[in-house]
């Protein structure tokens, strides 16, 4: 079968800035793939034009066999969209608000009304369905927006960092719906910054960093390239500490790469138990007290820290 | 068409449930509606249409010749009898009193000198003065209307008569010593009579009492005023959708620009329709106010709006944020109302500023609906549906290529 997106070369300006620098990648059908990278990396500005909401400055990309550029109609009638923003009608009900998107979609009637409470039982806010969306939490306001994107039955849906600012209870909610839908077999381009949540969801995982795809692949593919190392994450009092910590730190030859952001250092060891001695006596050296470790086996934090030099989350 | 027509009822939709707006563009008009009425005595007892007719008006003609007879003999002919009622007197003092006292509506004072003035090569002004009560300022302007008709038509036989003996004295037909007589003479030439000086008025049907209703001029007028904060209401809305992010969800959608935009201007389009039938179905079934001729006014409704739409939707492309639409909404809601006659009158505007007024859609649609409320039918209003029209659809247009230049609804940006 062939794959429900391919990207080429994918470029887009604003102005002189170089927002997307040719990014290629496909998604196979059904498959969940996640684009890995932190704020600013270029993530919402490849899914602008992924969803034809932007023309590439250069590069395609076909979707469902539709090209974006020559037939963006088409493409829109496949693909479901749920933006990082809650895009929805505060004054109208959630029932209301999902009618009025169906209609956009080229629904009505009773197919309309009847896929509108299929949707609302999916989304978990049948019970809600006559409340106005100003009434809603911000978590039920999130699963309205992703059941938006779901009302004409897209087979590849476009998920633009669609947890954050979420309590942990609604979070596990929209992954779960994420979950769901992979296993219904539509296919999901998910974009986050959160490690985990591309750790746990994706199939294969797109690493993006100032507007390049950096790494692509599975996450075993990926985490191999880091070789068996391990993350250290340490937690200091204050930032200075951090960055000082982390200067002493660089000195211990078993650490091959070594970040501080805010209060955490973060380091890539060959062996966390090998080293973490030294560790601990460095800190001392320099009179930095640390406050927690957290030791993780190679996973995508590693390997972007790995790749760029720079903590995910810097 | 389905999906245009979807966009425009949610707007709709979207503003019935907006209170705020609610009230601003039904209670408040409704509100002003009644407030003017009361302060007008249009709800005062009797209630119904207030009649002109038999106005109270003192005369003093110190003038005594010619011309101050004419206007004398104009106010007690029978061509007035139905609508003053005159009384002369011979003291100025005493008239005055009598519109201080609030006994009449006007003192109409002819100097003496005022035939001679007309005829004085030294073109003295000798003023007809008529002294109004303030409180009785409608009727009052009745009586001032037909003074200055009066002079306008001596006036205009002065010129005629000028005309005529300059001619005369530069031919040589008569010496210059004889052209005062020959003035006097043109001056009372058969025809110049008082009975030739007639008012023309306004009968409703066969009646020749003229009747008027305040509310015919107060309800469309605040109507009209309101309509201007319910276009401007939806060009704020235009810009929520597009920081809101519902604009950009929309262009995601198989919805074509135009729809889009048609859409949302098909919804401002219905909502201030619909406010100001909801107002005149109001003031109708409430106060018995007569709009006149259904099939007149539904258009003359439809075009008004359509040409407040217009305006609307260039505030839309001159804002930056929803903040600005509504400051600078409410300020065109005002500045409309004054030029084009808001709040039931028309400021004074100048010659020079009266074409300004009618760029307002206030202007028209006040005209076209006091027409209506006089008996006037449709085709009386057509100028007025073509002329709002043609302002709907300029303004419509010039927005839509504002919108494209901005990249408002294009996926280019």
């Amino acid at each position: 079968m062939p794959p429900i997106l391919e990207a080429h070369n994918l470029v887009k300006h604003y102005g002189n800035f170089a927002a997307v620098k040719g990014i290629s990648f496909h998604i196979d059908a059904g498959e969940i793939f996640s684009l890995l990278g932190p704020n600013g990396a270029g993530k919402s500005t490849t899914i602008s034009v992924l969803a034809t909401l932007l023309a590439p400055t250069g590069g395609e990309a076909m979707i469902g066999g539709h090209s974006i550029i020559e037939n963006p109609t088409a493409v829109r009638q496949i693909i479901g969209v749920v933006p990082q923003e809650i895009a929805l009608y505060d004054d109208l009900t959630a029932r209301e608000n999902l009618y009025f998107w169906g209609q956009m979609y080229g629904m009505h009637g009773r197919r309309l009304r009847q896929r509108t409470d299929e949707v609302l039982a999916q989304i978990g806010l049948a019970e809600q369905a006559i409340r106005a969306v100003k009434t809603f939490s911000g978590g039920m306001k999130r699963r309205l927006n992703v059941g938006v994107g779901l009302l004409h039955r897209p087979r590849l849906v476009f998920m633009d960092e669609p947890t954050v600012g979420l309590d942990p209870q609604s979070r596990r909610a929209i992954l779960d719906m994420v979950h769901d839908l992979h296993r219904h077999g539509i296919s999901v381009l998910y974009t986050t910054h959160y490690m985990e949540e591309a750790a746990e969801l994706a199939d294969r995982v797109g690493i993006i960093d100032h507007g390049k795809m950096i790494a692509l692949g599975t996450q075993q593919q990926l985490t191999q390239q880091v070789g068996r190392h391990d993350t250290v994450h340490l937690q200091v009092g204050e930032e200075p500490h951090a960055v000082a910590l982390a200067n002493a730190l660089r000195a211990i030859p078993d650490v091959q790469q070594v970040s501080a952001t805010g209060q955490h250092v973060v380091l890539v060891v060959r062996s966390a138990a090998e080293t973490l001695a030294s560790v601990v006596s460095k800190a001392s050296d320099v009179a930095v007290k640390i406050r927690a470790v957290d030791i993780q086996e190679p996973n995508l934090e590693a390997v972007f820290l790995h790749l760029t030099g720079r903590a995910l989350r810097d | 068409m389905q999906k245009l027509m979807a966009i425009g009822l949610k707007d709709l939709r979207l503003a019935c449930r907006d209170r705020a707006a609610l009230i601003l563009m039904l209670l408040a008009p409704f509100a002003l509606t009644i407030g003017l009425g009361v302060v007008t005595g249009r709800f005062t007892a009797g209630g119904g249409n207030r009649s002109i007719s038999e106005i109270p008006v003192v005369i003093v003609n110190k003038d005594g010749e010619q011309l101050g007879n004419m206007l004398v003999e104009l106010f007690t002919s029978n061509d007035l009898a139905a609508l003053v009622e005159p009384v002369v007197l011979h003291d100025v003092t005493a008239a005055r009193q009598q519109v201080s006292n609030d006994h009449v509506a006007a003192a109409v004072l002819i100097p003496a000198g005022f035939t001679q003035s007309l005829f004085s090569q030294q073109q003295q002004t000798v003023p007809i003065e008529v002294h109004t009560n303030p409180g009785r300022e409608l009727t009052a302007n009745v009586v001032q209307a037909i003074v200055e008709e009066f002079l306008s038509r001596v006036y205009a036989g002065s010129i005629s008569g000028q005309v005529t003996t300059t001619q005369l004295l530069s031919s040589g037909r008569v010496a210059p010593e004889d052209i005062e007589r020959i003035a006097r003479e043109i001056g009372i030439q058969p025809g110049v009579t008082a009975s030739a000086i007639t008012v023309q008025r306004v009968t409703a049907g066969a009646a020749d009492i003229l009747e008027f209703d305040l509310l015919t001029v107060l309800a469309p007028s605040v109507a009209l005023m309101f309509l201007m904060y319910t276009v401007s209401y939806g060009a704020r809305n235009l810009l929520v959708e597009r920081t809101a992010g519902t604009l950009a969800r929309l262009l995601v959608t198989p919805t074509s620009s135009a729809q889009i935009l048609g859409g949302k201007i098909f919804g401002i389009f219905l909502t201030g329709a619909a406010q100001v039938g909801m107002l005149i179905a109001a003031t109708t079934l409430l106060f018995g106010v007569r709009w006149g001729d259904p099939l007149g006014v539904a258009a003359l409704v439809l075009a008004s709006t359509a040409g407040a739409t217009g305006w609307g939707l260039l505030l839309a492309t001159l804002v930056k944020t929803p903040a600005q639409a509504g400051s600078i909404g409410s300020a065109l809601m005002l500045i409309f109302a004054i030029l084009g006659g808001g709040l039931g009158f028309s400021f004074p505007l100048p010659d020079w500023a009266q074409p300004i007024a009618h760029l307002t859609p206030n202007r028209w649609g006040i005209d076209g609906f006091i027409a209506l409320g006089g008996s006037g039918t449709l085709a009386e209003v057509m100028p007025h549906i073509v002329a709002l029209l043609i302002m709907g659809t300029t303004l419509f247009i010039v927005a839509v290529l504002l919108f494209r230049h901005q990249g408002w609804v294009s996926r280019k940006t």
